[in-house]
Formats: structure tokens, sequence, C-alpha cells
């Protein structure tokens, strides 16, 4: 991903930045200028707890190129508690423990790396959800 | 607007043409097209193309093909609609003839997948994903069916085990067609067998990386009648988000519903009509939602119709009756006219072994991404 096309996207990557539209009140992420839900044009901005669930996962055994250090890794479709749905590694869970429905936040960390000498791209990946001591 | 029959088809073998380049593959299937067509000259050439820049560094496949196959001069030009740019090929070539602007008309589909190494293949088919939101997370184009391979096994209660019968299908059917990548037929335990590449996807649910061209030869009804192989009674597209996660509902295929529903209302028929279904099971699981949607099974039964076995030459709906984009092979921007040149084989009584008795309408589909763009042709026997 070249330097300008990461900086535009680092807020939603970073922080999940995402979009309520005005007229079907529905979350929107990633941003758009048209709402995918009713085709209104404005929206206001807004920030998701990152919080969601599991709606389908796959172990990648061939890692596309820039994230073979991790490979074997595992990848979800996430159901944000808000209703959107992203594309997400997991991390520090093993591929055996994850089920469909599992409650997972949101963390940043290192996506991928182009190279020895290339940018190293964050983002945002998923983890289970850290249970508060009772 | 006017009627539209194809006059020829022409086809490669699809298989790792080292000894080929792109030029030469659609040289050859436009050659055996125009042979069969009986012409020597075309107003126009629409060549289907997905990777030729990403894999091959070369853009500008359309003027490169007409030069090569000796009609320098001749209106030419790429379409690109990812895997679905053969079908976006054809449906160019059916604007020109239907509106009149020109009578005959030669579409290629073409795709040299094998002078690259797997990385880069994996990365090309990529680009038929979300870049921003999809990709750039590590996901793979199998790794994106397999998400929803895995929802649907999850949701309707279905095993790996019960999508066998798409690849042994396949297997069957390719093995008595001679330009097929595999001529071998499978058993089932070949499939549950398999190597795993992204799971729950083996290599037998997937379609293999491969070499290929085909061409189809269209002219307008009215002057060609008597030369006709076959009528184009519908070609419909739609469309959806490129990203599954965008998706109303990741296991219903929107776009396959309304491409198919235009597709018949077009054609003034029912899906009880459709005598055979080329369908682009690139994944198992494509097949599957592809026969939901396009209403030939409810939601998420279209896997028993592999497990019923209604899909064979002589079942309710034979389905990649020349081995479908898993044992002919999915050379990306070529299938969906090999789907065409299949599908005619079939009307015309020239499939051979894979002869569906008494065929008069064929339907083909061809998926762009995993359901994005999605690209319907119901062709009818003369
Ligand atoms: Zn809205």
């Amino acid at each position: 991903m070249s330097i300008p096309r990461n900086w535009r996207t680092r807020q939603q990557r970073y922080s999940l930045k995402a979009e309520v539209c005005n007229t079907c009140n529905k979350h929107i992420f990633p941003p758009r200028d048209v709402c995918p839900h009713c085709a209104a044009e404005k929206q206001s901005w807004t920030n998701l707890s990152g919080q969601g669930e599991v709606f389908s996962y796959t172990t990648m055994y061939n890692a596309p190129a820039g994230f073979e250090e991790y490979a074997p890794y595992t990848m979800a479709l996430v159901k944000l508690a808000e209703g959107p749905m992203v594309t997400a590694q997991l991390t520090d869970v093993d591929a055996q423990d994850v089920k469909i429905g599992m409650p997972v936040e949101m963390v940043t960390r290192k996506l991928s790396q182009e190279g020895e000498e290339g940018q190293i791209l964050y983002g945002y990946k998923f983890r289970p959800m850290l249970r508060e001591a009772a | 607007m006017r009627d539209v029959v194809i006059i020829g088809v022409g086809q490669t073998r699809v298989e790792e043409h080292w000894g080929k380049s792109l030029r030469h593959m659609a040289h050859d299937a436009v050659m055996a097209a125009m042979k069969d067509a009986g012409i020597e000259t075309a107003d126009a050439l629409y060549v289907g193309n997905m990777l030729s820049g990403e894999l091959g560094g070369q853009e500008h496949v359309g003027a490169l093909v007409a030069d090569f196959i000796g009609l320098r001069g001749i209106e030419a030009m790429k379409v690109e609609a990812a895997c679905a740019s053969g079908a976006a090929a054809l449906r160019v070539g059916m604007f020109a003839v239907a509106s009149g602007i020109h009578d005959v008309v030669m579409v290629c589909g073409v795709e040299k997948m094998t002078d690259a190494v797997g990385d880069e293949v994996t990365s090309g088919l990529a680009t038929a994903a979300d870049q921003e939101y999809e990709v750039s997370q590590g996901i793979s184009f199998v790794g994106l069916n397999a998400l929803l391979m895995r929802r649907y096994m999850h949701q309707f209660d279905v095993k790996h085990e019960h999508f066998a019968g798409f690849a042994v299908n396949a297997h069957k059917n390719g093995a008595n067609n001679p330009n097929a990548m595999f001529q071998s037929p499978i058993k089932a335990e070949t499939y549950l067998r398999a190597s795993m590449i992204a799971d729950p996807i083996n290599l037998m649910d997937s379609s293999p990386v491969c070499d290929g061209a085909a061409c189809v030869i269209l002219a307008p009804a009215d002057g060609y009648r008597a030369r006709a192989k076959a009528h184009i009674l519908a070609s419909a597209v739609a469309t959806d988000s490129l990203a599954i996660h965008d998706r109303r509902d990741p296991l219903t295929l929107d776009a396959v519903a309304l491409s198919s529903q235009k597709a018949y209302a077009q054609a003034r028929i029912t899906p009880t009509d459709v005598d055979l279904f080329e369908v682009h099971d690139a994944f198992t699981i494509m097949a599957a939602l592809s026969l939901e949607a396009a209403g030939f099974a409810p939601r998420g039964r279209g896997v028993c119709m592999a497990v019923d076995n209604e899909i064979g030459i002589e079942g309710r709906l034979p389905i990649s009756t020349m081995g479908g984009l898993k044992s002919r092979g999915h050379p990306v921007g070529a299938t969906g006219v090999y789907q065409i040149v299949e599908v005619v084989a079939q009307l015309t009584g020239q499939a051979g072994k894979n002869q569906v008795q008494g065929a008069r309408i064929g339907m083909a589909q061809n998926i762009g991404g995993s359901g994005a763009t999605v690209i319907t042709h119901i062709l009818g026997g003369v």
C-alpha cells in the first residue's frame, strides 16, 4: 500500500473511525460518501466501540506477500456491536479455540511489512474479549 | 434492437501453456472460431481479460490481438470485470451487434496465468476484492471464499464432505472434454483427503491456475439465421459490493439473484425451463450459493443438489457439463467465453458423451470477485 494511501485511511485503521447516517441513523464503516442503506449523502463522524463477535473465520496457510511472518494465521469476519462488519485478523488466540459467535475486541497491531526496508502497515486486529475481573 | 446469434466458436485446451504466450493462445481460439463461422474478417474484436497487466505487464491487449491475428485496423479493445471479464466482453459484443453498429463481431476471452509465480497470482486474483479493507488485512481470494463456506456450514448445519459431489461431478464431466485441464475422474475419498488451502477450503474445492483462450463470433439473426448455432435469448448484469463484509447478507448472492431474474424475464422463461447450467464453480461454495440465488434451490439447500446427485448429465439440472471451472479449468478472464462455447456445444448436439439429451435452453453465469459482478447469458437452440 502506497504511503499516501496508507495515510488517507489511517483513522479508519487505527481507531475504526466511522459514520452515522443522518437520515436512517445506521452506522457506516468504512466511511462512504453515500449511505449504503438509504443512499442519503449526509453523515456524521462517530467512533465505534471496537467490540463485536466472530461471524466466520478461516486459517490462512498460504500467506499473501507481506504477511508471511504470521502464517498460519486466522482471518475473520467480525460483526461489530453497532452493525457494520469488517474483515480482520484475529490475534492472541489459537486457531483451534476460535468459534463462530465468540466475543472479540479491537486492538491496534502491525499488519504487514513491505520487505526488509519497506513501510510497516499498522491497523486493527481483534482478540478474544478480556473479561473484567469479578 | 436486433436479435443476436452465435455463428462460430473456438477454444484452446485449458492447461499450462508454457510454449504459448497470450497472443498465440488468442490467435488459436480466434482462428478456430473464424473457421467454424466461415468468415475471414470481422468488424470488431472484444477481448475479455483480467490479469494481462498484473501478471504479464501487458495491457492494451485489444490492439495487440487484433494485430497478431492479421486484422490490423479493425476496432478492438479489452473488457475487464475481474473473473467475469469473458462474459463482459460478450455483452459488449452484443451491444455492438444488437444496436446495429456492427454486423460481425468477435469475442475472445484469454488469460495467461502460469508465467507468474504463486505469490503473484495470489495477489493478482486478490485485485478483484477490496484492496483497502479486505486485502490490506491479509486475506486472499481463497480466504474470502473460505469465510463464506465456514459460515454456510455453521448456519445451515452442513458438513464439508457434503460439498464433494460438486468436485466429483465436475471431474466426471471434464474426463470427457478434450479441452479440459483435468481429464480424469476423482472419487469422493480424493476430495476428503485433499490438502487444505484455507480451511475449510481444500485443493478439491478450488479451481486451478491455468492458461486458455476461447472465442465466439456474433452476428445479427437477420441475414445470418441459416448459419446460426444458437440464439442469445438474454444477457444481464448485476452488481454488489466488492467486499463481502459490506453485503446485505454474505450468504445470499444478491447480484446472482438480480442478474438471473433479469435474464429469465428477457428470455421469458422460468428456472425450470433451463436444460443445463454452466455455473461459476470457482469454489464449491460458489456453486452452492449460485444455485440458491439463481432459483434452483432454496436458501441453505444448494449443497443438497450435489448430495442428491441432481447435477449430473442425467440429473434435474446438469451443471458444469464440460467440467466447469474446477475441471475444465478457470483461466479467469477467459472462463466466461468457455462457458458460452460449451453451452453452444450442448445446444448443437456436439457435447459427445456429456450431451444433455434434448437440450434447448442453456444458461451460463460468470461471476467477478466473490459475487460483485454477475453476468448471466441464456442461449436457445436453433
Ligand atoms: Zn442511511
